[in-house]
């Protein structure tokens, strides 16, 4: 795994596609990874009950994602300074979660992507990632 | 609620929030565990980030980091109050304004923003502490939710002293739509009138109980089905007549055969001369199709199809 330089990436740069198959063991083991306990992330009777369709992806999930999306392709020395999330609709278990994003902006040595989750009902999340790549 | 009650909430709710954005920054409990290789490792494998700076001591050290380090996006992970909450768990300035929007009606919850901010990666053996300041309440607003009040509040992870991390977050706390016991939405009728600038009059004739005809405004012929121009003179200039509602069956089919989505069959479909002059072609219903016959004398009925789609079609006269 390499790192991008600086002069690998520029405004417009696309990132490739990543596509996350939203399983009930992905919702569920992401969940306790994240110490999320709440009942609507691994309890399908509960989410129901709550008027969920099943249970759904947690926040603090949808952030690592986020993350390792940009990582995944800037290479694992890129470092992470910033996630801004907008939170739309919810990634619930059956769904598939796809992630696009682009680089808009590159300011004294920080890059910015602008990054998009989508489900089969919108928008999951949508915001930036900023991060900065290793002088080499 | 009066208008009054809802403003004197409002001024309570804005009172409670000043209040406790005056309160600034409370620290909470110290994480259970410091950042340790178990949690990252498990938090990896379960995210499918295979960065080898979180997980593997080598390459780690070989890297800009130079040891292992934490996943910036785990920073709330480490500070998360686990299975139990064994009332450990200090109370933070944003507990009383949550309370107060239940207790006014906003039961519901959603979270819209998470903005996060990294100072540094984290080393194995740091202990956090996250501190939580409120920052802000506003609304009421209008949401597809229903009215709400969006609530932000703002955590700093400490280490020793240092601020290591930052994060915004923000809920919407609003007020669930009544579930009106309404009849449950009804199937959407499959086939659709074509809707376009010629038609649209007939259309907006039929929701009003109104069964309209195109007439020439030059030289007054009557013509249906509508269209842009007129047959006799070639004016395109229109306007339309409302017919009387009656009509006799000119010609009819009984249709069995193939089946048609959002109808049964059989069904008859007929063509209805208009007193006025025109020809029509629509339904006949309320009436068994055997009855049905050539000279019949209908009128005109409404029949609503879906929630949206009303339909014109007829009905036996003496009915």
């Amino acid at each position: 795994m390499r790192t991008l330089t600086g002069d690998q990436v520029e405004i417009g740069s696309v990132l490739p596609d990543l596509v996350i198959e939203l399983t009930p063991t992905a919702i569920v083991s992401t969940a306790l990874a994240t110490m999320d306990f709440t009942p609507v992330h691994h309890d399908v009777g509960r989410a129901r009950a709550q008027g969920s369709k099943d249970i759904f992806l947690n926040i603090l999930t949808t952030m690592g994602l986020v993350e390792r999306y940009v990582t995944d392709w800037a290479g694992p020395e890129a470092l992470i300074r910033g996630i801004n999330v907008k939170l739309g609709v919810p990634a619930y278990a059956g769904d598939t979660l796809t992630f696009t994003g682009t680089v808009v902006a590159c300011e004294n040595g920080e890059f910015t992507v602008e990054v998009r989750g989508k489900v089969s009902l919108g928008d999951h999340a949508s915001g930036t990632v900023r991060f900065a790549l290793p002088d080499r | 609620m009066t208008a009054t009650a809802e403003a004197d909430l409002h001024d309570r709710l804005m009172a409670l929030a000043e209040r406790q954005i005056a309160v600034g920054e409370v620290r909470g409990v110290a994480a259970a565990d410091p950042v340790n290789l178990p949690m990252i490792r498990h938090w990896a494998a379960a995210m499918g980030d295979a960065n080898p700076v979180y997980t593997d001591a080598e390459a780690a050290a070989g890297s800009a980091h130079g040891e292992i380090v934490a996943p910036p996006a785990m920073i709330q992970v480490w500070t998360m109050p686990g299975v139990v909450r064994d009332g450990r768990q200090a109370t933070t300035p944003v507990d009383d304004v949550l309370r107060a929007l239940d207790g006014s009606g906003y039961t519901g919850v959603v979270a819209t923003n998470c903005e996060q901010t990294y100072h540094r990666y984290l080393r194995l053996g740091e202990r956090l502490v996250p501190a939580t300041r409120f920052t802000g309440l506003a609304g009421p607003k209008r949401t597809a939710l229903g009215e709400g009040y969006f609530v932000t509040w703002n955590i700093t992870w400490y280490s020793q002293d240092e601020p290591v991390a930052d994060m915004l977050f923000r809920v919407l706390k609003f007020r669930p739509r009544e579930r009106k016991t309404k009849p449950e939405a009804r199937e959407p009728y499959p086939l659709k009138p074509a809707i376009n600038r010629d038609t649209a009059f007939f259309w907006e004739g039929v929701g009003r109980g109104e069964l309209l005809i195109q007439r020439c405004a030059d030289c007054g012929e009557l013509r249906h089905p509508p269209g842009p121009v007129c047959p006799s003179c070639r004016s395109v200039e229109r306007t339309h007549v409302v017919a009387s509602g009656v009509g006799e069956v000119y010609s009819y089919v009984v249709h069995h055969n193939p089946p048609v989505p959002g109808r049964s069959t059989p069904f008859v479909v007929a063509v209805v001369e208009l007193p006025e002059g025109v020809r029509i072609v629509g339904n006949v219903v309320d009436c068994p199709p055997e009855e049905v016959g050539i000279g019949m004398q209908v009128r005109v009925t409404y029949r609503q199809m879906d929630d949206e789609l009303i339909l014109p079609m007829w009905v036996p006269q003496e009915s």
